[in-house]
């Protein structure tokens, strides 16, 4: 006879709320919006509410069932101990339920109140984000981040899906901007919190290839990154506003970058640098989409 | 059931359930929106 467990009174709301990562939340919350306010065809802003409502609970659905799937790994990492599972402040099957209807209404919604690609982009990107990068890749390669990171991509091009029914090309480059710009963004704080990686055993890249390969790697993806950043100008895909802006921004990302890239450090490295491309790069994302909406507007 | 971890379970049970009632009343207003718009877009694409 197995000991009983003990029962666990009901999570606390917050909790619930908590497990679909809130601050993450935002930057999907926000380029997504940028996507739809990017196309060409004015969306109602009823409709337009309920698109970004749905994009924001079907991010907040993936991350409920990593958190979910990742209780172990979240376990052993000082950043993630405190999250509502490893903390014993809630049953994983109410999680795993949680995770699964809020992830099923939010496609539904989009589906019937917007239109079915947008539903259908969403979906993918929900399924991508839980069984390709949680489930598949994340305990298994060290560029789990690299292909993951397209789960990350998908809202600008839902949200763009969401006004006109369909993808064009602009879209699609906001889509590989977001994707090639998460190794970097990653890599910087993968290389600031290794030793809490190490720890739980999941194979980022400077735990299982060290810090030099992880340095030229960030320099080596923000080449492509910054192509597609600055690409949409030369295409007239946008004007000048967008162009300029994005050269400016991307050119001090590159510098970060360069600076991190050629690096080395000592043992007791307060890795300033690191610390700070990680923080621009955030601050980057929210500036250069801002910048692609102001520009479409004013076009 | 101790006291206090009942006090805890009906503490929990009424916040949960003041949070649902407010969720399910925001999203009958959205319904309701949506479908508002959507009769709205059907009579401007005749």
């Amino acid at each position: 006879m197995t000991p009983a467990t003990p029962l666990l009174p009901p999570a606390d709301w917050r909790d619930f709320l908590a497990l679909t990562k809130p601050r993450v939340l935002s930057l999907v919350v926000f380029t997504g919006l940028c996507g739809m306010l990017a196309a060409p065809v004015a969306i109602h802003p009823v409709l337009g509410f309920t698109a970004i409502l749905c994009i924001a609970m079907g991010a907040g659905a993936a991350g409920t069932l990593n958190q979910w799937y990742e209780a172990d790994l979240d376990a052993m990492m000082k950043r993630t101990a405190g999250r509502p599972l490893p903390a014993g402040r809630m049953e994983r099957q109410s999680a795993l339920h949680f995770g699964v209807g809020l992830g099923a209404f939010s496609v539904i919604l989009m589906g019937l109140a917007l239109n079915l690609a947008a539903a259908a982009i969403l979906l993918v990107s929900i399924l991508f984000y839980v069984l390709i990068y949680t489930v598949w890749l994340k305990r298994r390669t060290p560029q789990n981040i690299v292909i993951g990171g397209a789960a990350g991509a998908f809202p600008p091009l839902i949200g763009w899906a969401a006004a006109t029914g369909q993808v064009a090309l602009l879209p699609l480059l906001m889509f590989m901007l977001v994707f090639l710009w998460t190794p970097p963004h990653f890599w910087a704080l993968a290389l600031f919190v290794k030793t809490d990686y190490a720890n739980a055993g999941v194979p980022m890249l400077p735990v299982v290839a060290g810090e030099k390969v992880t340095r030229r790697q960030i320099g080596l993806y923000t080449i492509p990154m910054a192509f597609a950043a600055v690409l949409p100008w030369p295409l007239e895909l946008t004007g000048a506003i967008y162009g300029l802006s994005s050269l400016a921004l991307t050119g001090w990302f590159a510098l970060l970058a360069l600076k991190v890239a050629a690096r080395t450090t000592g043992a007791d490295d307060a890795m300033l640098p690191e610390k700070a491309l990680f923080k621009y790069s955030i601050l980057y994302l929210f500036v250069i989409f801002a910048a692609l909406v102001v520009d479409r507007w004013m076009a | 059931m101790r006291q206090d971890d009942e006090d805890l379970v009906r503490a929990r049970q009424k916040s949960r359930s003041i949070v649902m009632a407010v969720l399910l009343g925001l999203f009958v207003i959205l319904v309701f929106a949506i479908s508002l718009v959507k009769i709205q877009q059907g009579i401007d694409a005749r």
